[in-house]
């Protein structure tokens, strides 16, 4: 799914913490809201984000309807191994999306 | 000096005296030292514990036009190692329909706590950020935010 832009350094050294920026494009319907003929929408926002780092996990996040439409988030994480960063992230809907980048260990 | 040069110069005086006044009393003093906002939700997480007002810092702007969508920057001062690291963050509202704000989860040993995101107001209201230790011990900041338009629309 491309619905997120994601930036991490293409290369980082090791044992060096290192910047991950994350935008995922969803719209935080907070279920207060009310359509053009008065009913009400309902929630949906992004419950919960992951970030794996070579399988594991390094940062997760539990969300609310607090969180700006768009979530970003912009958080750190310590460079180990050459490897992939995977992202996955949980609607009330159900619906999972989920987005990866490279990141080479100098 | 000229009479009308004295009356200038007291006028000066009596402008700063009032801009220095206004300034003081709207910086958020409540929000900096004192005591953090009751909120039910952070009481619970706390459990009867009491964080320590320090080494994190919860950067957000005086002034929000617009609650849909405010800048936040929190930021734990290190060095960690070989001591504990922070395991979580969380975030409270004392206004918003939903108090419990986010909370951030750092399963392994990390040298630089700097975390950013965007947030929604339901009104101008305090904001109260608590990181927990490895070994327990809990930090506290918070922030009073002045929004001009509330950031949802339930009626609140």
């Amino acid at each position: 799914m491309a619905d997120a832009r994601i930036s991490v350094p293409s290369s980082v050294a090791r044992g060096e913490a290192f910047e991950v920026r994350i935008q995922i494009r969803h719209p935080m319907e907070t279920g207060y809201r009310t359509d053009d003929v008065g009913k009400s929408i309902p929630r949906n926002v992004i419950r919960t984000f992951t970030c794996k780092y070579n399988g594991e996990t390094v940062f997760a996040a539990r969300l609310s309807s607090g969180i700006a439409a768009n979530p970003y988030l912009r958080f750190f994480v310590t460079a180990r191994a050459s490897g992939e960063m995977t992202f996955e992230w949980v609607d009330d809907a159900g619906t999972r999306g989920s987005d990866r980048a490279a990141v080479t260990v100098a | 000096m000229s009479a009308q040069e004295m009356h200038d110069s007291a006028r000066r005086r009596v402008l700063q005296g009032a801009g220095a006044f206004v300034l003081i009393t709207c910086l958020p003093a409540r929000a900096a030292d004192g005591d953090l906002p009751a909120i039910p939700a952070m009481t619970k997480f706390l459990a009867g514990r009491t964080p320590r007002r320090e080494r994190i810092r919860l950067d957000l702007p005086r002034l929000a036009d617009n609650g849909f969508a405010v800048p936040m920057r929190i930021a734990v001062a290190g060095p960690f190692a070989p001591g504990p690291f922070v395991r979580t963050i969380a975030i409270f509202s004392e206004l918003n329909p939903v108090p419990d704000l986010a909370a951030f989860e750092f399963p392994l040993p990390l040298e630089r706590i700097e975390l950013d995101s965007r947030i929604r107001l339901a009104g101008t209201q305090q904001i109260v950020v608590i990181a927990e230790l490895t070994n327990g011990n809990l930090l506290a900041a918070a922030a009073e935010v002045v929004v001009t338009l509330a950031g949802c629309m339930d009626g609140t």
